[in-house]
Formats: structure tokens, sequence, C-alpha cells
């Protein structure tokens, strides 16, 4: 062929459009963590990445009979559409829920919302301009970080241990933020069975916390969607049973019913519920009836409470073979976390030894878990790995940490050999 | 045979690249079924054999990206099921999925390949990796480019530029494998070259020219549409244009390998042709480089896979 038999070249970018996203849009790119994600949810894979609740405990009969019976009875209203703020019954119901964290709180206090996830898109929409701060614990909920950068806010982390959020740490980062001139907007924070970090805020912390946020006139936001699921004892009592004037509690049913159904609530002072009304109806006009009504139908008509202690006991097995397979197996140098409820056990990695970059190892050895930079918003956390225990079998677990460590031991000889991965620290 | 009852598009496997394949999958699927072809997809799991066996498809298109679906593995299996399916058999598969053998077939051939060593991750940890280091630098010089001997999509591999960069660079590549090509980072006009066999023999298609943004032709680079440009047909001299598309056939036949291939070549400033590595499954997501130049060649992307189909169910098993 020669040059003049050459067709005319044609430029091709694949997206016309590559020029024209908000500047937001630019880090939404593929990944190849994603990519490691999606063999992650292959059964032949032992998962202890997800953080999905484990349905197959519900009585799926008798939902099932439930809903028929929802629409049977009620399906012009179920398959219509609601108000903004959500259906009054199931509003009421939510009342109940929050009361067994001491919480006291109206039906009109509440906006009923698509998970907790659009909560806090919400509050995010309502109080962040670009560049404006957030106070979150480190580590922190991924999906809470992914909302925040949608809206592009600064995300400032605040120290915890295993007491939770550390309440010096957290006096250090409001006076350094207006060192820089700047005033955080709300302090988000997990306080029960953290996710990813699997503590819980000591009582003994809490009036501190909120002390310390009064003092700088800091918005609370307290995500709870973990606190009816502790293995001991009564649920702890919630921030916003001590303060209904600076705290917007989150909650959701993802965890004590089903995922599926993407309910959750706000309760929020008046004047940011009204806000936060007026940003959902533009956001999705209203919720879905149907997944409304069917939630207020199972706590109305289910053993909810009941199903809510199996599923304690159901996490309870598993923590506890999470906790008996990383003491037996795990190499020196690891060191972990031990809930008292929830999901989640925060796994340190031997110094030099890079979650992220063990990643694709570890789906080669059928095991998968989530890297801890996920929970940073700035990407560092690469020693921490994500255990959710709340999807495998007790035998399915420990096998899942058997590959682990072997992969760990793996990573600590490369590490011998080549020097630590970057960004383990 | 010219009529195909029922087509299966394998897709996924266990790989990094599962995503990958499952978009070029469905996108294959939806090709044949506007053609009028009844396709599903399915899963190399525990139920492909069921499956094939139940209700035998008249020819199988393997879209599985990395190990198991270019290994061979699964053409091995289709092989011993007796079921037809499109592309390279197993044995070839086996060659050109392992790089350092195909860089080792197509230099015997006389194709220019980038100077390079092979070495398991072991050997850096029997004999000391900085003395290991020092003796590939030495070697090889700088920059140069690291990759795992087996795989795709680009993960696991790029480029090092300083002797600093080498550890973590190797570190890398042995997340995804246990054995590193590391080869000299040639400069030049990066292009992709599809070859296919329409009952004919081998021909190249017009070579498609990538342009990367800042970070190379990573794996983000690869999948988010608009991140990367490319020129099609290449922007190069006729004669270069020519030679990429003879290596690309050359390559096809060298190793063996039948139906379709897709062969990734450096041009550097002097109009040298590096081989850089074959793919016997190419990708064909909507931004992969096969469809598009398959178009540019006035192909039909969706009368391409029938026929395929339509030779490899005439071959049979």
């Amino acid at each position: 062929m020669t040059t003049e038999e050459q067709p005319a070249s044609q430029r091709q970018r694949v997206d016309p459009y590559v020029g024209q996203y908000a500047e937001r849009a630019v880090g939404m790119v593929a990944s190849e963590i994603r990519a490691l994600f999606a063999v992650a949810a292959r059964p032949e894979i032992i998962s202890l990445a997800g953080g999905s609740p484990f349905v197959s405990a519900l009585r799926l009969d008798a939902v099932g009979d439930m809903i028929g019976q929802l629409i049977a009875e009620h399906g012009e209203v179920a398959l219509q559409y609601c108000t903004a703020q959500g259906d009054a019954g199931l509003r009421e119901r939510i009342c109940d829920v929050m009361a067994l964290e001491q919480i006291r709180a109206h039906p009109d206090e509440i906006l009923v919302t698509v998970g907790s996830q659009q909560a806090l898109d919400l509050l995010t929409r309502i109080f962040i301009d670009p560049g404006d701060v957030i106070l979150a614990e480190a580590p922190s909920y991924v999906g809470a970080l992914g909302a925040f950068a949608s809206y592009q806010a600064t995300v400032v982390h605040v120290a915890m241990d295993d007491d939770g959020l550390i309440p010096e740490a957290l006096e250090e980062a409001i006076r350094r933020t207006a060192a820089d001139g700047r005033r955080a907007k709300f302090l988000y924070t997990v306080p029960n069975f953290h996710n990813p970090a699997g503590v819980t805020l000591a009582a003994a912390r809490r009036h501190r916390i909120l002390e310390i946020c009064q003092r700088a006139g800091l918005l609370v936001v307290e995500d709870n969607p973990y606190g009816l699921l502790g293995f001991d004892g009564e649920p702890p009592r919630a921030l916003r049973a001590d303060d209904d004037h600076s705290v917007v509690y989150l909650g959701t049913f993802s965890k004590t019913f089903a995922a599926g159904v993407r309910v959750g609530w706000a309760v929020a002072p008046t004047a940011i519920r009204d806000k936060l009304i007026l940003a959902a109806e533009s956001a999705v006009l209203c919720h879905s009836s149907f997944s409304q009504l069917t939630v207020r139908e199972y706590l109305t008509t289910q053993p909810w409470l009941e199903q809510i202690k199996d599923f304690r006991e159901l996490y309870r097995e598993r923590r506890d073979a999470t906790l008996s397979a990383l003491e037996t197996m795990m190499p020196p140098g690891c060191h972990w976390t031990r809930p008292g409820g929830g999901f989640f056990v925060w796994l340190k990695l031997p110094d030099g030894v890079n979650a992220k970059a063990m990643l694709p190892r570890a789906i080669s050895s059928r095991v998968a878990y989530v890297p801890g930079t996920g929970f940073y918003a700035d990407g560092s956390g690469g020693q921490y790995a994500r255990l959710c225990y709340s999807l495998p079998s007790p035998d399915r677990i420990r096998e899942g940490v058997r590959r682990l460590a072997s992969v760990i031991e793996t990573e600590i000889q490369l590490r011998d050999d080549f020097g630590p991965t970057p960004g383990t620290r | 045979m010219d009529e195909l009852d029922r087509v299966l598009v394998l897709a996924g496997g266990l790989s990094a690249e599962r995503e990958v394949s499952l978009r070029s999958g469905h996108r294959v699927r939806d090709a044949l079924a506007e053609a009028g072809i009844d396709a599903v997809v399915a899963d190399a799991d525990a139920e492909l054999l069921v499956q094939l066996r139940a209700d035998p498809p008249s020819a199988v298109f393997p879209v599985i990206h990395g190990a198991s679906g270019e290994d061979g593995a699964i053409r091995e299996v289709l092989g011993l099921v007796g079921t037809p399916y499109v592309g390279s058999v197993a044995s070839a598969c086996q060659m050109a999925f392992d790089k350092p053998t195909a860089n080792a077939l197509v230099a015997a051939a006389g194709v220019t390949t980038p100077q390079s060593v092979t070495l398991p991750r072991e050997t850096f940890h029997d004999l000391g990796a900085a003395a290991m280091i020092d003796l590939i630098i030495a070697r090889l010089g700088l920059p140069l480019y690291i990759k795992p001997s087996r795989g795709g999509s680009a993960l696991g591999a790029g480029p090092v530029l300083t002797t600093a960069d080498l550890p973590a660079a190797l570190l890398s590549c042995f997340a995804y494998g246990d054995i590193a090509l590391i080869e000299r980072f040639i400069p030049g006009t990066e292009v992709t070259v599809g070859v296919i066999d329409l009952g004919d023999g081998p021909q190249a298609l017009p070579a498609v020219e990538i342009v990367a943004g800042e970070g190379g032709y990573d794996y983000a680079a690869r999948y988010t549409a608009g991140k990367t440009e490319f020129y099609v047909p290449a922007r190069l001299p006729g004669e270069v244009a020519a030679e990429v598309a003879r290596i690309a056939v050359a390559t096809h036949s060298v190793l063996g390998l039948r139906d379709l291939s897709r062969t990734d070549l450096i041009v550097d400033e002097t109009g040298t042709v590096y081989f850089l590595e074959a793919n016997v499954s190419p990708g064909m997501t909507e931004t992969s480089t096969l469809p598009m130049a398959l178009e540019a060649s006035g192909h039909s992307f969706g009368n391409t896979c029938v026929r395929l189909l339509q030779l490899a169910a005439a071959r049979g098993a």
C-alpha cells in the first residue's frame, strides 16, 4: 500500500462529549479495583468484601405473603406517587424503631429517603459548596466519601482508636480548619459498629463529642446503620437522643430488614428538614410508595424485633469465626479490631504491605476484601483492609481467612525482597 | 453450513478482565441478535458443561479475556466437548498468551522485538532483588516497560523511568503474576492491528493509532470512553502502514492463530516497527480497537461475527 492509497485518518474519541463534563466528573474513570470487584462477586471467590446483609435469614415466605396482601388491599396507594417527605404511617413506625436507641422523635421530623445514602447526598447538597470542609472519622464510610466528593467537599479526617472518635483529635481538627481560615460545615460520624473500622464510640466520649461540636457550632451527622446489630446488651444510646438541635440522625432498614427495599430516613432539626424535603422533591419527586408501604407493613405485621435478634445471633457467630480464624492464621505484624456488632473487622497489615497492591493476588487466590484506601478521602490507608463477615458461612470465613493469610505471607516476602510498597503509610 | 441455530457467547471468567469480557460478550451478543441470530451469553462456570451438553449450540464465540480465556484452557474444554468455536486452538493460544514465548517466536520469524528479560519473582528472592535490579538496568538501561508474562488490559503493567521506580513496578507486576517480562521501553507511535480471516486467508484491518493522555494507555485509559484518542487508520506513512499490516499477519501466521487476532506494535521515530504482544481474544467493547478497525474497513461488526461463527460451525469441532 502506498501513501496515496491511505484513506484519510479519522480521529475517534469514543465519547464526543469528553470536553463537556463538569469538573466533578473528571475523576469518574474505569478502575482496576472495580474490575477486581466484578470478579469478587462470583461464587468461586470467598468474598469478605461486600457489606451486604444476609437477607436469606429473613422469613421470605411470610414477607412474600405480606407483599401480596399489601398490593391486594392497598395497591392503589402502594403503586401511586406520594409526598416527598414520605408515608406518614411509615414515619410513625420509624419513631418506634428509634425509641430502641432512646430517640424521642415526632413523625413530622422525619424524611424518608432512598437508603441513608440519599440522605447523605441531600445533606451534602444543601450544605456544601465546592471546597467546604466536612470532618469525618479516619477511616470513614466509602459511600459517604463518594457523596462528599461528588459535591467537591474537602474532607478532613479525624483520628479514631478502639473507643471510636478521639475528642482531642476532633478539637484539633476544628482548630486547624479554623486556623486555615475555613469552617467545617458538619461532622460526619458512624458511632456504632463503625464501617469500616468495627469500633464503637465509647459512652463516656459521646457527651464530650456533642459538647465540642455544640461549642464550635458544628452540626453532627450521625449515621447509624448498625446500631441495632450489637452482640451484647442494649443498643448504644444515639447521639441524637441527647441533642435534637444539632444532630441530624440517619437510619436505614437495609441491615435490619432488607437492603433491596432501599428505605432509609433522616431526622433533622425543623429548618434542615424543610430544606431536605425540598431537595428530595427536586431529586426524586417522591420516594417509592411501594417500598415505603412494604416496610410499614413489615413493621406492623411481622415479628421484626425477633428478626433483628436472629440477625444478631447469625452475625455474632460469623464475627466469632472471623476473629478466631484471624487469631489462628494471620502472620505476625497483623492487627485487627474486635467489633461488638455490625459487619466489619478492620485489619492492619504488616508494615510495608499494601492492601490495594495485594488485591489482584488475593483475587487469584479466590478471596476478596476491600482495600483501606477507599475509606480515606486522600487515598491513604493502604496498610488496611476491611473484612466483612455478614455474608459467608463460618466455614467459608475460615477458608477465606486461610487464603488471605497465605496471600499476606507472599506479600511479606515481596516486601522483604523489594522494599515496602509505596503508599503503605 | 451457513445456518446457525443458536450460538453461545462465552464471556466473564475469573480473571481481572472479567468486567471487560462481559462488556465484550454483551456487545457481541447484541450484534448477533441484530443480525437475526439466536445468541446467549454464558460464563465459564460449573453450569457451562451442563449447558453445552444439554443444548449444544451451533458454535461458541469465546470472548473471555485474560487467563482461562486466552491461555487456551477454555478452548481445550470446548474441544473435549466437541463444540465448534471461533478463534484460535488451545495450543496456539498458549503460545500467544505467554508473552515471552510469543516474543521469541515472532523474533525468530524476523520481527523486531524490544530487548527484554523474563524473570520469575523467585529469582529475585533467591539471588537478591537489589543485585538483580542492578543487573537488569546495566543490561537493558532505562526506561523500561514491565508487564506480567501473562495477562492483558495493562493490568500490572507500566513504564519505569528511573532505577528507584523499578522495585515498585515489579511489585505491581507480581501482584498479577509470578513472572515479569521486562522490556526496553520503545518511545514512538502505539498502534494495534486487527487480523481477520473470513475464509480467504488472514487480512490485516486498518491499524488503529492510540494516543493516550497523561498516565499512558493504562486500564483507565483503555476503558473510560473519551480518555484516549484513536486514529483510524493510524497516521503512518504508507510504507510503515504496510509494514505494520505485514507484521500483524505474520504474527497471526507464526503463532498459528485462527479467525481473528490483534497485534500491538510500536513504531519508533526511525520507522522501525516493534512487536509488543498478540491477543487471541481481542476486546469487543465500545472502546475496543478491533470493532473500530472493522467499521473503518467497511465490515459490519455483526455480520463479521456471524461469518466467523458460520465458518466455525462449518469447520466443526
